[in-house]
């Protein structure tokens, strides 16, 4: 932490809170289970994608990607490539222009850049992974393109890559920090404790690399202006970041720059960088001097969008006689690349989950010559409590006491590291109720207890848990004199229900029937929303939407309240408030009038503010952030190993929901995604090369329907008093305490206790 | 993708004709695994001749019992066929367990037996695959093995055969009729399969010039208690880690017949004449099935991440003979 950040989580504590936000308790449009907005559209097929949009005189791009890690190009025969038919340009290190290297993302740090990896792209002949872009060709259709690219030929001096984690591990160093955060946190002597333990477990846990697979692949359209200014569209998770990236490598004034992304399909962190594919998009179009698509293959995604960091976990914790965690300590080492920095914060939920006397967390990396790792759903919490979680599994069985009451016993009075009050924590509410709900007192805590035939079946638990973010944000509010109101953030839509819940929102909090709302996003020229990621997109565009509707009706109350005809002329601002289409006394419901009739007066269109959200500064003075239970049962096939899901109950506690439709479906792709993780999902790499060897759905397995049972969710629905409109982040905890739930209901079921995953059957045989 | 040209073959002896005047020709039925194969530059054919137009699309029962199915029978309406699902259970539901509806309703029988390895290695130009490129090595062997054959393997080829109705034919004593520049022939299922050996791009005993024109399956009353066991890593879209198509018929606590047949284990559709050879007599017990599946598994080899399939084929056979004796076996 730096003494800035030090000083202002000192001073933060003696802040007063915030006013109440009267919306937080009060009925209307958040809360409701609305359908999404833009499904007819999906359904239909009529929501347009990045790379839907039609150019005239659009040249398509293919990429060739190196295939050694390390080393460099020695012979690099384009000319074959260069006189296929339809070949408009081949593209190398030998010809392209001269560009700026990627202004790399650093969370906590002073970088705007948002690119995920830092390296120079294509300008010059080093390879730095197995994958790495070395040629674009751009032709006038994308099969000349493939087959262009299928032609080129490369020789290379090879050097060895550093690629075996096992290798490396044992010289893995502390990062400088993670996401702003120590990466070190000791609370007494841990580790002599447990030494002097009876009562303990000491085990250690290893997940694989995980690749993004989002149905929409990364896909970009480039079109250069004739002022030299550059529209992309790009599906992002952060339109401002692809905005400010690319004016880095391109050399531009950002103003030049605009980003679009109106649908992304799908995007799990995995689009919350820029790739190589876009910046080499718009040097292949600024070259030819026409707009060009680069939609990159499955194989393609694999080879140059980072995924998950595999890990090494230790989680070693003991008990007193009362089971109380006397020695907490998780720490383990994750693996990143010499250009970009993500260490994958695995240890934060120890940080967070248990009170205990003794803590030691302790993350290390290790640097390989990969592609760089990213950002992937729940990053570092996804992992992070598939060791925690499955270690209290093993200790509650250890000590044979019920793994959610040890987690009672246990149950921190305030932030068990920060040292902060908790803003709106009811782990144990969700648990009590999803018990009920999933019938956990007839679960038999005896391994093998339970079986059908040939199937052995055993139910788990596990916590859920994902922090609660909130970043800067601004928005637009425009009223018009039609009685219509538009709504604009820069926001992004993956399909989460961002424009559904944000219109929800504006038009409870304008009085305004939700039809008369909308919701513009998915552009870098309306008013900055931060990245979609870290669960926080919702609250942050809330709280700038806030603030810009206070901003038009102080504008519209400063119209109407000098104009003797209105009916507010008489009232001070603090005595009104925005329903029935406009602005009433908040006393005498006859009072006021609507905004078509204020603005009518003055014959004006409309009224607009923009605002930005003010500092989240109750994220430093509170500890604030979303839990779950997870409950589940597999059924074992004992003869073959073979593993079914067969009943899940996700029981969360996130705040007020605001959408229960949009909401429960986050929570179920989150289960689908840590079903995945837990039972088949891996990247299959050679370390021979350091090469992705499965870069596709076929031999990538991610769960197929007939893998996921019901998902049932319930949630506790408390207000967080401290939060916009109560509500915390809800995208990515439910994968988190997935991977644990399973493995801890395949050893109540066989008696087998998985610590590596994927649990595949080969592990239970 | 490379250029090639496409030609719509009018009959058989104008397909046979086509593909002989060009020795880089390719048949192409439903195109569910060459098209894919070409899209990612392994295969490169320089010529389709489509047979999918070709009058190869019928399901007959012959007067002798047995049945005769079409090469361009699609597999959707061979699994569905009534014949085929009363009397050769484990044909359909073969079929019904590979790929996924789309890909069924395309997908050809005579393609289906032509189906390439799914290796990892040789679906990426940049390893060494003696089946894709000979000569240049096998990088399965010390590499990511998982998925690779413990039966019949050879120093120079791992690859596994990944047809799942192509297990249940070879256990049925399916014969492949084709037709050729040379005329019409027959080849039992047990021949038109080679192991790897040191020719693994060498898959089947088919000339160049030769088309498949039907699958043939004897009559057998026994396979109307038969099943397929597909083991794999998620319930639906995966390729087999072990399969088992069996037929079994017992008579007085006895086994009569047998027909056993390993997908997921070899470069071709493991028909297991050992194990049938100790079942056949044999009283019907588990000790019986557990000795089927030894002698069976016992030259079995792996490579390291695939030694566990040795243990998961002995287990698998175990498994569905006894069931398959529970069910019906005994007359």
């Amino acid at each position: 932490m730096s003494i800035m950040q030090k000083i202002m989580a000192t001073v933060v504590q003696f802040m007063p809170d915030k006013d109440a936000d009267p919306l937080t308790h009060k009925e209307g449009y958040v809360g409701q289970a609305l359908n999404r907005v833009d499904g007819e559209l999906k359904v239909k097929g009529e929501a347009r994608f990045s790379a839907e949009y039609p150019f005239e005189n659009m040249a398509q791009a293919a990429l060739v990607y190196s295939t050694i890690a390390k080393g460099k190009i020695t012979f690099l025969d384009t000319r074959q490539a260069e006189q296929s038919n339809g070949v408009i340009a081949v593209i190398s290190y030998k010809n392209a222009p001269k560009m700026q290297d990627p202004p790399v993302f650093k969370a906590g740090g002073e970088s705007t850049g948002s690119a995920g990896s830092s390296l120079p792209i294509m300008q010059n002949e080093n390879i730095y992974w197995n994958g790495q872009p070395i040629a674009i060709v751009v032709a006038e259709t994308v099969e000349q393109a493939e087959h262009a690219a299928s032609l080129i030929t490369v020789d290379y001096k090879i050097e060895t890559p550093s690629v075996s984690f096992d290798a490396l591990k044992a010289d893995a160093k502390t990062p400088d920090d993670i996401l702003g955060e120590p990466p070190k946190i000791e609370i007494g002597t841990a580790e002599k404790t447990l030494a002097q333990s009876v009562l303990h477990i000491d085990q250690v846990y290893h997940t694989p690399r995980y690749n993004h697979n989002a149905i929409e692949p990364h896909a970009t359209i480039a079109v250069w202006h004739d002022d030299d200014s550059l529209t992309v569209f790009d599906p992002s998770q952060n339109v401002y970041g692809v905005k400010r990236t690319l004016a880095e490598i391109f050399s531009l004034k950002p103003d030049k720059v605009r980003a679009i992304a109106p649908f992304v399909g799908g995007g799990f962190g995995g689009k919350g960088s820029l790739w190589a594919n876009t910046a080499l998009c718009v040097m292949a179009a600024k070259i030819i001097k026409r707009p060009v698509k680069l939609v990159v293959s499955r194989e393609g995604v694999f080879r140059i969008v980072g995924g998950r960091t595999l890990s090494e976990q230790r989680v070693a914790l003991s008990v007193n006689k009362a089971n109380k965690l006397t020695a907490l300590i998780h720490t383990g080492t994750t693996a990143m690349t010499a250009h970009n920095y993500f260490p994958e914060q695995f240890s934060f939920p120890a940080r967070n989950l248990y009170a205990a006397e003794n803590i030691y967390l302790h993350q290390k990396f290790v640097r390989m010559d990969t592609v760089a790792n990213s950002f992937m759903r729940a990053p570092g919490e996804s992992i992070g409590t598939f060791a925690l979680e499955s270690a209290i599994d093993e200790l509650a069985h250890a000590l044979q006491i019920d793994p959610i009451e040890l987690r009672r016993l246990n149950e921190p009075e305030k932030d068990p590291t920060k040292g902060t009050e908790f803003s709106n924590r009811h782990l144990l509410e969700a648990y009590r109720r999803g018990a009920e709900k999933f019938s956990w007192q007839n679960h038999n805590p005896q391994p093998r207890s339970q079986r059908d035939g040939k199937w052995l079946i055993g139910q788990g638990v596990a916590s859920a848990y994902y922090p609660t973010y909130r970043f800067p944000a601004s928005a637009r509010v425009r009223i018009c004199a039609d009685g219509t109101a538009v709504v604009s953030a820069s926001a992004h839509e993956m399909g989460m229900g961002t424009a559904t819940v944000q219109i929800q929102h504006a038009a409870q909090r304008l009085g305004l029937p939700l039809d008369k709302v909308s919701f513009q996003y998915g552009d870098s020229d309306l008013p900055e929303s931060p990245v979609a990621g870290g669960s926080n997109q919702t609250v942050s565009i809330i709280a700038s939407v806030t603030a810009a509707a206070e901003k038009v009706h102080k504008k519209l109350f400063a119209l109407a309240g000098h104009h003797a005809d209105s009916p507010l002329s008489s009232l001070k601002y603090e005595q009104i408030e925005a329903r029935a289409n406009g602005l009433y006394s908040k006393d005498d419901s006859s009072q006021g009038e609507t905004y078509t009739s204020i603005l009518n007066r003055f014959a004006l269109d409309y009224v607009e503010a923009e605002a930005a959200s003010d500092m989240p500064v109750e994220i430093q003075k509170y500890s604030i952030h979303s839990y779950g239970a997870q409950f589940c049962e597999v059924r074992v096939n004992e003869e073959t190993g073979e593993t079914q899901v067969s009943r899940w109950l996700g029981s969360f506690d996130c705040g007020r929901i605001l959408n229960p439709k949009t909401a429960i479906s986050q929570f179920r792709g989150g289960i689908v995604m840590g079903i995945g993780m837990a039972l088949m999902e891996e990247t299959l790499f050679d370390e021979r090369k350091g090469r992705i060897m499965n870069p596709s759905l076929a031999e990538y397995h991610v769960p197929v329907n007939l893998d996921v049972p019901h998902i049932d969710i319930i949630y506790n629905d408390i207000a967080d008093e401290h939060t916009p409109l109560g509500a915390h982040g809800i995208g990515e905890i439910g994968i988190t305490g997935a991977a644990a739930a399973i493995a801890n209901a395949v050893f109540n079921a066989t008696g087998k206790r998985v610590r590596d995953l994927p649990i595949t059957l080969d592990r239970l045989l | 993708m490379k250029n090639f040209s496409y030609a719509r073959a009018e009959n058989a002896a104008n397909a046979i004709h086509l593909i002989s005047q060009n020795e880089h020709a390719k048949f192409l039925g439903g195109g569910t695994n060459l098209v894919d194969l070409m899209r990612e530059n392994i295969e490169q054919p320089d010529m389709l001749v489509d047979v999918s137009g070709l009058p190869f699309n019928h399901i007959e029962a012959l007067s002798n019992g047995a049945i005769s199915i079409g090469a361009g029978v699609k597999n959707t309406d061979l699994a569905n066929h009534a014949i085929i699902r009363d009397r050769y259970p484990m044909l359909s539901q073969a079929i019904l367990f590979g790929a996924s509806g789309q890909i069924r309703n395309m997908a050809t029988t005579g393609g289906n037996l032509l189906q390439r390895t799914r290796c990892y290695y040789f679906y990426d130009k940049a390893a060494g695959c003696n089946k894709r490129d000979p000569g240049s090595g096998c990088d399965a062997i010390e590499g990511l093995n998982r998925m690779h054959a413990i039966l019949g393997a050879s120093e120079n080829c791992i690859a596994t055969h990944p047809s799942d109705m192509c297990v249940a034919l070879a256990a049925l004593d399916a014969t492949v009729n084709v037709q050729g520049n040379k005329g019409k022939r027959v080849i039992s299922f047990y021949d038109f399969y080679r192991l790897p050996g040191n020719t693994p791009h060498i898959e089947t005993s088919l000339q160049a010039d030769e088309l498949i024109t039907s699958i043939q399956i004897p009559p057998l009353e026994m396979a109307r208690n038969s099943t397929y066991r597909k083991v794999r890593d998620r319930a639906s879209y995966a390729f087999a880690l072990v399969s088992v198509a069996a037929a079994l018929e017992i008579e007085d606590g006895i086994i009569t017949n047998v027909r056993l047949a390993l997908g997921g284990v070899a470069h071709q559709p493991w028909r297991a004449h050992k194990a049938e050879k100790l079942l056949v007599s044999a009283a019907v017990n588990r000790k019986t099935f557990q000795d089927a599946a030894e002698v069976e598994l016992k030259d079995a080899k792996g490579y390291g991440h695939n030694n566990f399939k040795i243990e998961l084929a002995k287990r698998t056979l175990v498994s569905v003979l006894s069931e398959l004796a529970e069910s019906g076996g005994a007359r």
